[in-house]
């Protein structure tokens, strides 16, 4: 039944053949990985082995190096985001990331929330208004911050900033939306309110996420990959990355003994 | 055993931190230098005030009407020290300069650290930090032989080339390095998270810039130019060859004028110490003094509001 569900699912990203260099160093090797619409997919592996490489791919953020060369396929939604002329504006509305850090602007808490809208034309402050109530109620700081939007965002905690993040993205309306180590800056207390903010979101949201927390992998994650040196290991659902892995080396790695 | 390691460790950090002949050399020695600034310092201020105040209170001058009287007639037989025209002849052209100085020293700014930082770093870096290096006296020099003419020539408003607005353009010129460069530290020190962040909205680089950037820098915006205008107000000799130095109001940009630093540097050695006239020259240095402190509080009170 379970099954059955899973692949009524459609995909949403799908990468075929991905390599992409830093000058000459080879840092993602014919990476082949399908994700599909409202899931959770959990990217695992050691440091350095290109996780935040392959993230930035998928929003085409890694294009502000310029030594960066790709090859292969990125389809969004049936089109290839690293082929001819993509429009950014579009590609990173429809899929927003959140960063290791909450990286508010030094802003009110109404205009970090207000400032994809507008900038994608929204400027009805009634509309601005209700985007920016759902959006905090949604990674519920509506109740925290309702009474100082006003204020400056960078009063508030290291995890209300980052949920405030979580909330900027949202209020672009994504599809997708792409976490880097969204909890390795936080306390377990806001880490766990971020795990449960996920566990939400992906009703509604695709969404994918490095980390480095083999449970927090193992607690929200729907499809984990598992990469080493810059290739994809293994690819699979979670519950059978973590029990009965098909490859050594992620075996080795999810219990501990490397990395 | 262990009991006696701690205690023993605890001695040697007690007795570490009391008694060093160097740590306490070297305190007397950063103290002496900090206690002879501030000796300095202090002495100059109260040198100033002493020296500024008599005017008024031994030659028994108006301070009122030395502040807002426009008539400046030392020599007639009923002399008048209105120093109006000068203090409004350097705020005119500090604030004139800032004006021109501030946008593009900002913009070169960006342009250094968002659009193209190879060529900021190859090109504009090397030329801005050549024109730190010209002296005054160049800066009034070419400014005397190629814009007094060109000011002459171009406006007939203008009848000598010696006006407020060619000191404004020398002055704009010579401030520009010191806004550039401290807005491009302003700039470059904002954390790149915030680009990411903008970027990642969907924002275009040109959005980021103006809606993110630069509200974030703005506090050390702001200081990149009121400390430029700390500069252009205190510059005498560049301004003195260009601005024509009459005593009397300005009435447009094209008439010539005069400033404070001007005027004492035209006038102090025509004046005899502890005369009348060589005191009026002191009160304006206290004036000047007077400004450059509240430029300082300005700059006080922006670094205070910084967001990042
Ligand atoms: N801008 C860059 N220029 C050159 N090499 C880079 C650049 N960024 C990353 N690399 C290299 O690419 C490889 C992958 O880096 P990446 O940041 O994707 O690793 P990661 O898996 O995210 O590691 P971590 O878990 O530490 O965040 C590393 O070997 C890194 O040194
Ligand atoms: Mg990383």
């Amino acid at each position: 039944m379970q099954q059955q569900m899973v692949e009524k699912r459609n995909s949403i990203f799908d990468v075929v053949d991905l390599n992409l260099w830093y000058d000459d160093f080879h840092a993602l090797k014919n990476i082949n990985l399908e994700m599909n619409e409202k899931e959770v997919t959990a990217i695992i592996g050691p440091s350095g082995c290109g996780k935040s490489t392959f993230i930035k791919t998928m929003n085409l953020m890694i294009q502000m190096i310029p030594t960066v060369k790709m090859s292969g396929q990125i389809n969004f939604e049936g089109s290839n985001i690293i082929e001819g002329k993509v429009d950014l504006v579009s590609l990173r509305k429809h899929v927003g990331m959140i960063f290791q850090k909450g990286n508010p602007f030094p802003q009110s808490i109404f205009d970090n929330i207000a400032y994809g809208p507008r900038i994608h034309g929204i400027k009805d402050k009634k509309k601005l208004n209700e985007i920016v109530e759902s959006s905090l109620k949604d990674v519920a700081l509506w109740d925290e911050v309702k009474d100082r939007l006003n204020s400056s965002a960078i009063g508030l905690s290291g995890g209300q900033q980052q949920r405030l993040c979580i909330a900027r993205t949202l209020a672009t309306k994504p599809e997708v939306i792409l976490m880097d180590e969204p909890t390795s800056a936080l306390d377990p207390i806001s880490t766990l309110k971020i795990e449960e903010l996920i566990t939400e979101l992906k009703s509604k949201y695709t969404i994918v996420i490095v980390t480095h927390n083999m449970q927090q992998a193992a607690r929200i994650s729907d499809k984990t990959a598992f990469f080493l040196n810059g290739e994809v290991i293994e690819y699979d659902q979670t519950d059978i990355i973590f029990s009965n892995p098909k490859d050594r080396r992620t075996e080795d790695y999810i219990t501990g003994r490397f990395g | 055993m262990e009991k006696q390691t701690t205690l023993s460790a605890k001695q040697r950090l007690i007795r570490s931190s009391s008694k060093n002949p160097g740590e306490t050399r070297g305190k007397i020695l950063v103290s002496l230098c900090a206690l002879i600034i501030i000796i300095a310092t202090l002495s100059i201020t109260l040198f100033l005030a002493i020296k500024g105040l008599q005017s008024f209170i031994v030659n028994g001058l108006n301070p009122l009407e030395f502040l807002f009287s426009s008539e400046w007639n030392p020599t007639s037989s009923d002399p008048q020290y209105g120093a109006l025209p000068f203090i409004l002849g350097s705020l005119a052209v500090t604030l004139l300069s800032a004006l021109i100085a501030g946008p593009l020293g900002i913009g070169c700014a960006i342009f250094m650290t968002e659009i193209s930082t190879s060529i900021g770093k190859k090109v504009l870096q090397p030329v801005i930090e050549l024109l730190v290096g010209i002296p005054s006296v160049v800066y009034g020099f070419i400014g005397l032989t190629v814009l007094v003419p060109f000011i002459r020539n171009t406006f007939s408003g203008s009848a000598t080339g010696f006006s407020l607005l060619t000191g404004t353009i020398v002055l704009s010129v010579m401030i520009l390095p010191t806004v550039t460069t401290i807005a491009t530290d302003a700039m470059s020190s904002l954390p790149n998270s915030l680009r990411e962040g903008s970027l990642a909205l969907g924002a275009t680089r040109w959005q980021t810039i103006k809606k993110v950037l630069i509200p974030a820098a703005l506090p050390s915006l702001m200081t990149a130019i009121v400390l430029g205008m700390a500069r252009a107000f205190g510059e005498a000799l560049a301004v003195q060859m260009v601005i024509g130095n009459v005593r009397d109001l300005p009435g447009s940009l094209l008439d010539p004028s005069a400033t404070l630093t001007t005027i004492i540097t035209l006038n102090m050695g025509y004046t005899t110490y502890g005369s009348v006239d060589n005191n009026t020259l002191w009160s304006m240095g206290l004036i000047l003094l007077i400004i450059s402190f509240i430029f300082i509080l300005i700059i006080r009170y922006l670094s205070a509001r910084r967001k990042i």
